[in-house]
């Protein structure tokens, strides 16, 4: 059975996250970073960089992006690309605001673009 | 065969440009010799402003140095003022006795600002606004703040406030007649003008009468005004017009009227004597702007090469250099009943256009707010071009004029070849391209050296710009300087001179006023800002941890995996057992699976996981450790050896002065990191001779080094000096670190910046210099109020808990 399958959690509230910052969900062994840009866009991405999987939660974030503290690939918090002259993807997953409540899915999304 | 002397008096703008016209034509026709009474090269006069309000500094504005007169064979006396002229005897005196015969002599004495003769104008704080005397007596006195009176509403006295505003006074401006710069602006854009300098936060006082300057022990206190008001001021400049500087002329006996007579060919009375820039009076004109001032200067450089060669008179343009006002007039703008006049407002967003027609030929134009057509319209005026066929469109400037396309390049790529670009110079579009091409030209320095475009005001830049892009194509890099990054086009000096001189006192401010491209900046330069703002701002600016990169925010190392390090300080490198004893004790509960001592004489432990940061400092701040900060563009470690406590070679206690630095520098912010030594003898056990800054004790004091390098670079370190006590030592090794905090590029390394600047700037600031060397100690010491608090204890005591602990854990669970 599998029941959480497109199901919503909730994992909090906007004001939980610091506006150009991050925090992590826990789900099991996978870490979900969840982002709030300077006007309280909210995006899930798997907490791994494409390049050498470095905590993305941990990285500056900017306009649309996250620069990865590792070693600077900047990532599309909307598509998980990797942008530049990089290229990688890290998984996407749904995530809502409803009300204050951030509500998470994680069924990861499908990558938008056709590469 | 003997070359004919010419001799020069003065060393102004003119005068300067018109030996490069000479040299340039013929080299070695003359033996040149400058009598200048200022003791300084040739400087950019139109850019005192910039200065004043901290935008630029005087090397930025320097057009010739020592050196270029050296080349040239010119003979320049300096801060020596020529007080006769024979002219049956062909010599020139100077008030230092020195004779020099001429055969061509060019007076270009200039000019001296007008001194209003009020009750008072003797007192000390009374300025003038002329040369570079003058902006450093402002800037002294706005050192400490108060009150400053500009009298004169004109460009001079208003350039003036904005600076003295911009350093931080409160500035009122009086000026005699209704509005504001009544000379070139009509009364519609003086009152706009009126408008923007109250925004600014200048007071201005129009139909003001000043009556007496009042004072109390020789100093200004204030002014009287005809009606009764009084107004506190601590200075007062008067900048109400100039006046030729004639009197050398008028004492050998050559014709004088209010300037020295010319003639078209630039000759006084005596065909032998030239006259050149503002003491000069030709056609009933005198001309305080630099553009028919060069316009002489070539004229006067044909007529000493033997060529036909007139000036004729200038029509002038005149745009207004305060940063965030745009403003430009050119020609003649008064009201008359065979004018007719094409006017723009648009009240919104503050622009107001105006040009007056006579016989449907442009005369004279007036721009406020928006001002990128003035040098079209100033083409228009003196070209005399009639504008029939462009009438209905005409105010809404070039790019509306048969194109349909609004793009800039294309209506500087649709300008005539001989468009003029530069008006300070009288450069055409044709001459820069020509230039461009003949010697490949690829950056704005260049073209500045061989066109002289944009090397005056400056104002032209962005056409002369978009001229080399249309140019050279491709090959094109705007950069002349290296951005930050980018989100802008403005380098780090740039950057941290605005913060400065603009009072910017936050990220979204300094993004705002200086016109970041991104809504909130990147990862390269939000951490360099943060530092600027920490470091300028030490008691206003709140850090923002959201700017800081992870290491700096979590306090602590990330490493490849996610996990982190910690390592705690341990002052000078000393320990103890306790210490030593936590330590086990804390890689023993939280299993922490690498410890490791660092080449910083610390203790490293390795791989503790994020969540756990705050039980490991709690438990290691019980025995008083705190953060080392191996983490931080800061201050990180000062290693020692032990010294006179142990050591038989030992000339000093260095263990005792490395723990004495580290406790009086740890907390504080550097652009990059910052790493010590202090070593008890020569034989340098603590290897200070490759440290950012470091101590080599000898037995007759402290040898004190700086700007060494062991990582991608290795650079042994530059001697600063040697000085006799341990609190000696201390004042120059931070008032060091703290000039070097005020000065470097974020991530720029002490021996980078030291290099960037000079070892002898650094030497003669901090060691030659003691009133400087104190001011920045006390300002290590004003910041450190701010900075030495221990972030690990603050973080184990629940402070940006939300940096340490995820957001939700969420458990796979059958579906509840």
């Amino acid at each position: 059975m599998n029941a959480l399958t497109q199901s919503w959690i909730d994992i909090g509230t906007l004001s939980d996250i610091p506006v150009r910052g991050a925090r992590c969900v826990r789900y099991n062994d996978l870490t979900i970073a969840i982002f709030r840009t300077v006007d309280d866009q909210i995006y899930a991405l798997e907490d791994k960089c494409p390049h050498r999987n470095g905590p993305l939660s941990q990285g500056i974030v900017h306009d649309g992006c996250v620069t990865c503290p590792l070693h600077n690939w900047i990532i599309s918090l909307e598509t998980g690309e990797a942008t530049g002259a990089d290229k990688g993807r890290t998984a996407v997953y749904p995530v809502r605001l409803e009300g204050d409540r951030l509500l998470l899915s994680v069924d990861p999304m499908k990558p938008t673009s056709d590469g | 065969m003997n070359k004919e002397n010419l001799v020069i008096i003065g060393n102004g703008m003119a005068p300067g440009r018109m030996l490069e016209y000479l040299l340039e034509a013929d080299p070695h026709r003359y033996d040149i010799t400058i009598f200048n009474a200022e003791p300084r090269v040739n400087y950019n006069r139109l850019m005192l402003s910039p200065v004043l309000s901290g935008e630029k500094t005087y090397e930025d504005i320097i057009t010739h140095d020592d050196d270029w007169y050296a080349a040239h064979g010119i003979t320049l006396h300096k801060a020596c003022k020529v007080t006769e002229i024979d002219r049956a005897g062909k010599t020139v005196t100077a008030e230092s006795g020195v004779t020099q015969p001429y055969d061509r002599l060019v007076i270009a004495t200039g000019s001296s600002p007008f001194i209003i003769p009020l009750p008072g104008k003797d007192l000390d704080g009374v300025l003038t606004y002329r040369d570079l005397d003058d902006v450093d007596n402002m800037l002294l006195a706005a050192r400490d703040g108060g009150k400053a009176v500009v009298i004169g509403g004109g460009l001079l006295g208003l350039e003036a406030a904005a600076g003295l505003k911009a350093q931080g006074m409160d500035v009122t401006v009086l000026h005699l007649m209704p509005t504001l710069m009544e000379r070139q602006l009509d009364t519609a854009a003086g009152y706009l003008l009126e408008k923007a300098f109250e925004e600014l936060g200048v007071t201005v006082i129009t139909k003001a009468n000043s009556q007496e300057i009042l004072g109390a022990n020789g100093k200004v206190t204030g002014i009287k005004l005809d009606d009764g008001t009084e107004l506190h001021a601590s200075i007062i400049v008067m900048a109400v017009g100039i006046r030729p500087s004639s009197e050398l002329a008028k004492l050998c006996g050559l014709d004088v009227n209010r300037g020295i007579l010319v003639g078209d060919d630039m000759r006084t009375s005596d065909p032998d004597i030239f006259a050149l820039g503002e003491c000069v009076e030709h056609r009933d004109q005198c001309y305080g702007l630099v553009a028919p001032l060069y316009e002489m200067a070539k004229v006067i450089s044909d007529q000493l090469l033997g060529k036909e060669s007139e000036y004729t008179g200038s029509v002038t343009a005149t745009k207004l250099k305060v940063t965030g006002i745009d403003l430009y007039s050119a020609g003649d703008f008064a009201e008359a009943d065979d004018r007719e006049e094409i006017v723009l407002r648009d009240g919104a967003a503050g622009i107001y256009k105006r040009l007056v027609l006579k016989d449907n030929r442009i005369i004279g134009a007036v721009l406020y707010g928006e001002t990128a057509d003035g040098p079209w319209f100033f083409d228009l005026v003196k070209k005399q071009t009639d504008i029939t066929q462009m009438r209905e469109t005409l105010i809404f400037g070039q790019a509306y004029q048969g194109a349909s396309s609004v793009d800039p390049s294309l209506a500087v790529a649709a300008l005539p070849d001989d468009a003029e670009i530069c008006g300070c110079n009288g450069i055409c579009k044709a001459q820069i391209v020509g230039k461009i091409k003949e010697h490949d030209l690829t950056t704005l320095d260049d073209v500045r050296a061989h066109t002289k475009a944009s090397s005056s005001c400056g104002t032209c830049t962005g056409l002369v710009e978009q001229i080399m892009a249309l140019t050279l194509g491709d090959d094109y890099n705007p950069a002349a300087v290296q951005p930050m990054c980018g989100c802008t086009d403005l380098g780090h000096d740039e950057v941290r001179r605005l913060i400065k001189s603009r009072k910017l006192k936050s990220i979204p401010a300094v993004m705002q006023e200086l016109e970041w491209k991104t809504s909130c900046g990147c990862a390269k330069c939000r951490p360099a800002l943060n530092y600027y703002l920490v470091s300028d701002w030490p008691d206003e600016y709140a850090d923002d941890y959201q700017s800081r990169f992870i290491n700096e925010r979590a306090h602590a190392n990330i490493q490849k995996d996610g996990t982190y390090s910690v390592v705690p300080r341990m002052w000078g490198g000393q320990t103890s057992a306790e210490e030593l004893r936590a330590i086990a004790d804390v890689v023993d509960k939280f299993d922490i699976p690498t410890v490791k001592v660092t080449g910083g004489q610390r203790i490293d432990m390795l791989g503790i996981r994020k969540d756990d940061l705050p039980a490991v400092w709690a438990d290691l701040g019980k025995v008083g450790f705190v953060s080392g900060h191996a983490y931080a563009k800061g201050l990180r470690t000062v290693k020692t050896c032990v010294g006179t406590d142990w050591c038989r070679f030992g000339t000093q206690d260095s263990t005792g002065l490395g723990v004495r630095i580290e406790k009086f520098m740890w907390g504080s912010w550097t652009p990059a990191k910052v790493k010590m030594a202090v070593s008890g003898c020569p034989r340098n056990c603590a290897e200070a001779t490759c440290k950012d800054v470091g101590v080599v004790c000898v037995d007759s004091g402290f040898e004190i080094h700086f700007a060494g390098a062991a990582g991608l670079d290795i650079k042994g370190t530059e001697v600063l000096g040697v000085v006799k006590t341990e609190d000696d030592a201390l004042e120059h090794i931070v008032a060091l670190v703290q000039m070097y905090r005020e000065q470097g590029h974020y991530l720029e390394r002490i021996y980078k910046w030291a290099k960037r600047i000079g070892y002898d700037e650094v030497r003669r600031q901090i060691l030659d210099d003691a009133d400087k060397r104190k001011q920045y100690f006390d300002r290590f010491v004003f910041s450190q109020k701010f900075a030495q608090h221990d972030p690990w204890s603050e973080r184990a005591s629940g402070k940006e808990k939300h940096e340490f602990k995820p957001l939700a854990t969420v458990a796979m669970e059958p579906a509840q």
